[in-house]
């Protein structure tokens, strides 16, 4: 018979290739501070962060909308016009008619959730499917608003004006959001039900739980950090423009797998995904202004950026296995 | 059925299930009292596996009926048997690796929710491990993607015998101990007879027959899809269970036409060690011989396949390979056939460099070379350039065959190539097979159907990734294959 263990020796290995791995996150956000500090020492403020961090918390969000569909092993390529379509409602109906407005962004998590069950339903890739509702988002937000424009309503306003003593705004709220994903997703118990789904679904329809419950669940929960995610950038704009979300996606699923996420398998981190999508935050736009990058190439900069870190991911990664 | 005092906790009754033309139970009368444990033996394909995902809920039998305490189950659902107490471990593993011990555990109890539902559920778990297997190691708080193979089988049987909500009067076991040591199989098995004299019931089920014969208390022998022995465990000793499995009646004819002459020793094209053999035994293959590669299924014979394909193009520790090598797919859905293609694309793939005219793959040899295969092997097809889909699944497999044997590969390896083809079918690809041997070709021929050994020159049997027995071809007897395969050594 073959032995039960006999990987001792390189389970130290393991160990210290996990340990790696589960501060890759903060250690890579350490970086682009430090390189920040460098550059430019007088971000280092309780005013710099409030500035370099201002359109994090959009970020974060969307991350945490695509960390919900990435938990059930598919991929949300609509996030970022997704954002776009709810910021120009919210710039436009939720200000004019707010009830108009709150119906129709529940309509729209609702729509969400459809797509989780049909996806499941019909065995469909969501890549494709959501490929296609990204057209669709982008083509309701073209049609809200054809020029940019719009109002954010008083009240959102307000709560982008809020500030806290000694701690800016967006890393008390970022906490906050990564303790509420933290709680919901890994300590409830229907949160290790929807991570099973994506770790061994068959075994877990075997123990008699609906699948497509837990799809419609994740993609409903997705639509409504979406939701969040367009309100909290109009908040910050208070005026709205039909691409204004565009490059969310990207980010979003950068800010997943920085933050210890994997494609496959149910293995997510909300903390991780939050340290991710600030980390992307910082490095998308303050870093290469002090690194007096030109703004026609910061977006290649950027996607630069996205390869060094994910490729140091899949270093340790591979040594972990 | 025999008569008991009290219902039997489930009772099949000519339970049948087929699967397309095969029948993988036929008539089927199976029960299980309280308070016994009732060992399940039988060779690949004999249909346990088909009982018990019946048993289970999992398969609906197109006939037959399926009794719970005595009660007749209309809509036999895995819900449902879980709710009548009835818990399976299955084969291949059922825990999801990215969650911890406890959180699996809580998948299997619905009722384990709410406040501290974790510290509960880890509590459950942890007694249980603690009760079957005293002394071990497993933290409830870790991933299962941390744990080695042995423990997750731990947790996963531990889990199975786990009581919150549901009552549990049956647990399945099927190969429970393939993954656990010595010591650790020792305790689940203490545990089983515990278990059972607490007035539950168990189905073991194994291949080592040392195994069965000592922790059972009743045992059915599965062959061909129907119950071919079940008695008390005393009336069956080691011999007499593979004299069952292996049917009492001598040998079909279906080789002794084809008794060839042996060939001198030509030159050795094949030597190959498996990756776990403790001893000096290995695979050997000469020019113009067919080698058969025995056991049950998934004891190392694809592997080895697979390793020997590599070793062509690299040079691999245990493997020598001197001859190009073709590779016959089992599984021709997903290893084998281009779906998209036509039936000629999907034979000239495997000849590409041959086939070529400058840069551009000349179509017309392309055709020529299907057309010679199509005739050869007779792939019942109007035209060549049709997709290849058109074609049934055993022409489907022919053309499989036609893309090795049309390439320029002196050494073909067949990974149970004839899984769900057509006797007839078969029959052709058998012919074909010697015509080849005999002009110089090597074959290595892992197969899961005992009948087909009688066409090899030599058999290896393998059990757990090792050679343990090789054959020549008058030694090759099924007895003797199934002795081997379900041999008790450690």
């Amino acid at each position: 018979m073959p032995v039960t263990s006999a990987r001792k020796p390189a389970q130290g290995a393991t160990a210290r290739a996990r340990l790696i791995r589960a501060w890759l996150p903060t250690l890579s956000l350490a970086l682009v501070l430090a390189a920040i500090a460098w550059l430019n020492p007088r971000a280092i403020s309780y005013f710099g962060f409030s500035l370099m961090l201002n359109l994090a918390i959009p970020i974060v969000l969307a991350t945490i909308a695509q960390l919900f569909v990435i938990s059930g092993n598919e991929l949300d390529l609509s996030i970022g016009s997704f954002v776009s379509f709810v910021g120009c409602v919210t710039a436009t109906w939720l200000n004019d008619a707010p009830w108009l407005g709150i119906a129709t962004l529940l309509a729209a998590v609702c729509v969400y959730a459809a797509l989780g069950a049909l996806i499941y339903l019909r065995n469909l890739p969501s890549i494709v499917v959501t490929l296609g509702m990204s057209f669709v988002w982008q083509g309701l937000a073209i049609l809200m608003l054809p020029t940019p424009g719009g109002k954010a309503p008083a009240w959102l306003q307000g709560f982008a004006a809020f500030s806290f003593p000694f701690v800016p705004l967006p890393i008390v709220a970022a906490l906050a959001i990564g303790a509420i994903v933290h709680f919901g997703l890994m300590q409830t118990s229907y949160g290790a039900i929807l991570r099973g789904s994506g770790g061994n679904p068959a075994a877990l329809a075997r123990a008699g739980w609906s699948l497509l419950k837990t799809k419609v669940v994740l993609f409903a929960l997705a639509g409504f950090f979406g939701v969040l995610s367009g309100m909290a950038l109009i908040s910050i704009t208070t005026s709205a423009d039909a691409n204004i979300g565009s490059g969310y996606t990207l980010l979003a699923i950068a800010g997943v797998i920085l933050g210890g996420g994997e494609f496959v398998g149910g293995r997510v981190s909300p903390f991780g995904a939050v340290v991710g999508a600030l980390t992307m935050a910082l490095a998308a736009s303050p870093l290469l202004t002090f690194m007096k990058i030109p703004p026609d190439w910061q977006v290649a900069a950027n996607g630069a950026i996205l390869i060094v870190v994910l490729a140091a991911r899949a270093l340790v990664s591979r040594r972990e296995d | 059925m025999t008569p008991r005092l009290a219902p039997p906790i489930v009772g099949l009754e000519a339970v049948e299930k087929h699967f397309g033309a095969v029948r993988a139970l036929e008539g089927v009368d199976f029960d299980v009292a309280a308070g016994e444990c009732v060992g399940l033996i039988g060779h690949n394909g004999a249909g346990k596996s088909t009982l018990v995902q019946v048993l289970a809920g999992a398969l609906a039998p197109d006939r037959g009926r399926i009794a719970m305490h005595g009660v007749v189950q209309e809509h036999h659902s895995v819900t449902g048997a879980q709710r009548l107490g009835i818990r399976c471990v299955f084969q291949e593993l059922s825990l999801c690796p990215n969650l911890s011990v406890a959180e699996n555990t809580r998948i299997n109890h619905p009722s384990l929710r709410g406040f501290g539902w974790r510290r509960r559920a880890a509590r459950l778990i942890a007694d249980k491990l603690d009760e079957i297997f005293p002394g071990h190691d497993v933290d409830a708080a870790v991933d299962v993607r941390d744990l080695s193979i042995g423990r997750r089988q731990m947790v996963e049987v531990a889990r199975a015998f786990t009581i919150t909500h549901d009552p549990l009067d049956l647990v399945v076991l099927d190969e429970p101990t393939s993954s656990l040591d010595a010591h650790t199989a020792a305790q689940l098995l203490a545990f089983v007879r515990r278990f059972v004299a607490a007035g539950k019931s168990c189905i073991l089920i194994s291949h080592l027959l040392g195994e069965v014969l000592k922790n059972a208390d009743r045992i059915v022998v599965m062959r061909d899809g129907k119950v071919a022995a079940a008695n008390a465990v005393g009336a069956f000793d080691h011999d007499s269970l593979v004299a069952v499995m292996g049917g009492a009646e001598g040998r079909s004819a279906a080789g002794a036409g084809s008794a060839r002459p042996r060939r001198e020793m030509r030159a050795r094209r094949v030597r190959a060690r498996p990756v776990g053999q403790k001893d000096g035994a290995e695979l050997v293959a000469h020019e113009g011989e067919v080698v058969g590669l025995a056991g049950l299924a998934g004891h190392g014979q694809t592997d080895l396949l697979l390793a020997i394909f590599d070793a062509a193009d690299r040079r691999r520790p245990g493997i020598e390979v001197d001859a190009p090598v073709a590779l016959v797919a089992g599984d021709r859905q997903s290893d084998g056939i281009f779906p998209l293609w036509s039936i000629a694309e999907n034979v000239g793939i495997g000849s590409l460099a041959r086939l070529r005219q400058g840069m551009l793959i000349s179509a017309r040899s392309e055709a020529a070379l299907a057309q010679h295969w199509q005739r050869r092997i007779n792939i019942r097809t109007r035209d060549v350039q049709d997709n290849v889909l058109s074609l049934s699944g055993g022409n489907q497999q022919k053309v499989l065959f036609a893309r090795a044997l049309g390439s320029d590969a002196r050494i073909i390896l067949m990974d149970d190539p004839m899984r769900g083809v057509d006797v007839g079918t078969k029959r052709e690809v058998y012919d074909l097979l010697r015509d080849e041997a005999a002009k110089g070709r090597t074959f290595l021929w892992y197969t899961t159907e005992l009948d087909e050994l009688d066409h090899c020159d030599r058999v290896y049997v393998f059990r757990n990734g090792r050679i343990v027995a090789n054959l020549e071809r008058n030694e090759v007897t099924e007895e003797k294959v199934i002795q081997s395969s379900f041999s008790d050594a450690h």
